[in-house]
């Protein structure tokens, strides 16, 4: 069988999407000549020209400013933020412009906008670039927020977001892009719905983007001794779907989230707070392991130690769970 | 005589609709004042009575499919671009009949019918949503045009966009709307050379200041750069100085501006100008009164049915954060 790389999968879907709708354009920062500083979307500005994939200059508040004045006059725009650390340059239009306009409009428009960034520690970029900007616009309405796991559903769930009336964030992290893994089964993954990706009994493991196959790869090591995780990829943070964490709580009533950020404001304590409202009689325990309150480190054991890899989370199960495994 | 340069050969009646324009957003300007004062209008306001000429101007320049971005101070921009006075005052006044449906109040109205994208709450917005409304407006044959004050040309949306609009050769105008006073604060304090056209100069945009109160010199500076970006020559930053009657916003009485700058410009009210030049052709006067009148019943009118409409009811539901 046929295996996707995950920069490969978002590549295929801008440029599948493209082909498709004469009305998608997608600029950037070194996007089109370069091809993407993760080369991740090579020979598209070769393909489909200069009126459909153009560079652009380093002016993030200009780039997500025009992409939405384009969006509302008849464009599908994707743009790209080279790293989610700089999201905060073009702030002002995601939130004010892009994600107010359909509901103060009073629905005369909306605004059909990707914004893409590379995110993620783990690769020595150090503190302003490492970051993972999807919990600073989740408490926005009006915007979707996805973060794959898989090069299945990256090109799922970009198609999908491409072809979505309403601005997305889109998060790739950075140490999934030279994963491989299945072609994609459907043509889309809906937004907005979690995928429960190993079933399991004993306890339910949340997480996002590299995390799930951190999660994954403990669950095997946990399963060796006998402890049964039912892993789910919840795959956007907004809409987040609460209803399938609840369904896998109701049967391991047990709940851990494990989030590359800190807990103060992150998702991960979000869905704890929003399984509680719903479930707190299911619950024998919920937790969460995020990383320290501090900015992300530069030096690799700095760093290593900072992130909740599959040894964290093993670590992090048996101290719960008050049983020991040989490491 | 009427017209100068590209408008010279026009026929008074067409100034005397684009003066009835200017005079539709002085008396709705005026009208919101009253109602703010008696408590109708809600929250801020910040009205653009003075400055008339600017958005009238650049508007009768455009095509009616063409984009506008306007500011918080925007309801001449609408005005200008075609909204109907009636939907613009329900909206101020909250209610369910508002162009927007009484959602965004003041300083956030759009109206994409009449290809308004919208006026930004946030200084320096409207520059990056005309900016992108060019890229498509590029593909439609349109031109976009962005509405922005003084103050503004000190925000990163300003810079980034004009060089961004220039490297793309966007078919843009950029309409600063130079008021002298960034809020409480006089322009010259706060903007490093003093010179906005001179900024515009620096990116490669041919950039022109202009007076602002002159509909003729708007109308006829905004036809050549509409007709620039139309052709693909790219955008121009057109520098119109004017001045505001009123203070900032309902908060401000405007104590900070002299009055001898003050009287200055009142001397110089963009309404009084056009109507003096109105007066040297061969227009009676009892037809400016006859549009006058007619202007006034319109806005008495709007205001009168506005006040009557219902405000939206939040137990209706209906509001949905996304668009399936």
């Amino acid at each position: 069988m046929s295996e996707l790389e995950f920069r490969t999968a978002v590549r295929d879907a801008l440029a599948e999407e493209i082909e498709r709708d004469p009305a998608v354009v997608f600029f950037g920062e070194d996007v089109a000549a370069a091809g993407g500083v993760f080369m991740t979307t090579p020979e598209l500005h070769e393909r489909f020209g200069p009126d459909r994939v153009f560079d652009t200059p380093i002016s993030e508040l200009a780039l997500a400013g025009a992409a939405f004045g384009a969006a509302v006059t008849g464009l599908r725009p994707v743009i790209e933020i080279m790293f989610g650390d700089f999201m905060g340059l073009p702030m002002d239009s995601l939130v004010n412009q892009a994600a107010k306009y359909w509901y103060i409009s009073n629905e005369q428009g909306s605004v059909p906008l990707v914004v893409r960034s590379a995110v993620g520690a783990g690769g020595r970029f150090g503190a302003m670039h490492s970051q993972a900007h999807g919990t600073w616009f989740q408490g926005v309405p009006g915007l979707k927020i996805v973060c794959p796991s898989s090069p299945a559903d990256a090109k799922g769930l970009l198609k999908a977001s491409i072809r979505d009336d309403n601005p997305v964030i889109f998060l790739e992290h950075k140490r999934l892009y030279s994963v491989k893994g299945p072609e994609p089964e459907d043509e889309l993954v809906p937004l907005g719905r979690a995928s429960v990706v190993r079933p399991g009994t004993d306890l339910t493991v949340v997480s996002t983007m590299r995390g799930v196959p951190d999660a994954l790869a403990a669950a095997d090591r946990l399963g060796d001794e006998g402890i049964d995780l039912e892993v789910i990829d919840l795959r956007c943070l907004r809409p987040l779907d609460v209803d399938t964490v609840l369904e896998s709580v109701a049967k391991t009533n047990r709940l851990l989230a494990v989030e590359e950020g800190p807990r103060t404001g992150g998702w991960a304590a979000g869905v704890l707070g929003a399984v509680a409202e719903e479930a707190l009689h299911e619950l024998d325990d919920v937790w969460t392991l995020t990383t320290a309150e501090t900015p992300i480190p530069y030096s690799p054991t700095l760093e290593d130690s900072f992130l909740p890899d599959p040894d964290a989370i093993v670590a992090s199960v048996s101290e719960r769970l008050g049983i020991s495994i040989a490491r | 005589m009427i017209g100068t340069g590209t408008t010279e050969a026009e026929a008074p009646a067409a100034y005397l609709e684009r003066y009835a324009r200017m005079l539709l957003i002085r008396l709705f300007e005026g009208e919101m004042h009253r109602l703010f004062l008696q408590g109708h209008i809600h929250g801020t306001t910040h009205l653009s009575s003075g400055q008339e000429a600017v958005p009238v101007g650049i508007c009768s320049a455009l095509d009616p499919h063409d984009y506008v971005a306007g500011t918080y101070r925007g309801h001449g921009h609408a005005l200008a671009k075609g909204t109907d006075p009636e939907a613009l005052a329900a909206e101020m006044l909250g209610r369910a009949t508002g162009i927007c449906g009484g959602r965004a109040g003041s300083m956030n109205v759009i109206d994409l019918e009449h290809g308004l994208v919208g006026c930004f709450g946030i200084v320096g917005g409207s520059i990056a949503a005309a900016t992108g409304a060019a890229l498509s407006a590029a593909r439609q044959g349109r031109v976009a045009a962005a509405f922005f004050g003084d103050g503004a040309a000190n925000q990163g949306y300003f810079h980034e966009c004009l060089n961004f609009a220039k490297v793309l050769q966007l078919p843009v105008v950029f309409v600063c709307e130079n008021n002298f006073y960034g809020e409480f604060t006089p322009m010259v304090d706060v903007t490093a050379g003093g010179d906005i056209a001179a900024r515009g100069a620096a990116y490669g945009l041919p950039s022109r200041v202009l007076d602002g109160n002159d509909l003729w010199a708007v109308r006829a500076a905004g036809l050549e750069a509409v007709e620039s970006a139309r052709s693909g020559a790219g955008p121009t930053l057109l520098e119109c100085q004017t001045y505001r009657h009123y203070g900032h916003s309902k908060s401000d009485p405007a104590t900070y501006r002299p009055k001898d700058e003050v009287d200055r410009w009142m001397e110089r009210d963009p309404l009084a100008l056009a109507r003096g030049r109105l007066l040297e052709s061969d227009l009676e006067e009892r037809e400016i009164e006859a549009v006058e009148a007619e202007t006034s019943e319109r806005i008495e009118r709007a205001v009168e049915a506005a006040l009557e409409a219902p405000f939206p009811d939040p137990d209706e539901g209906g509001a949905r954060e996304f668009r399936e």
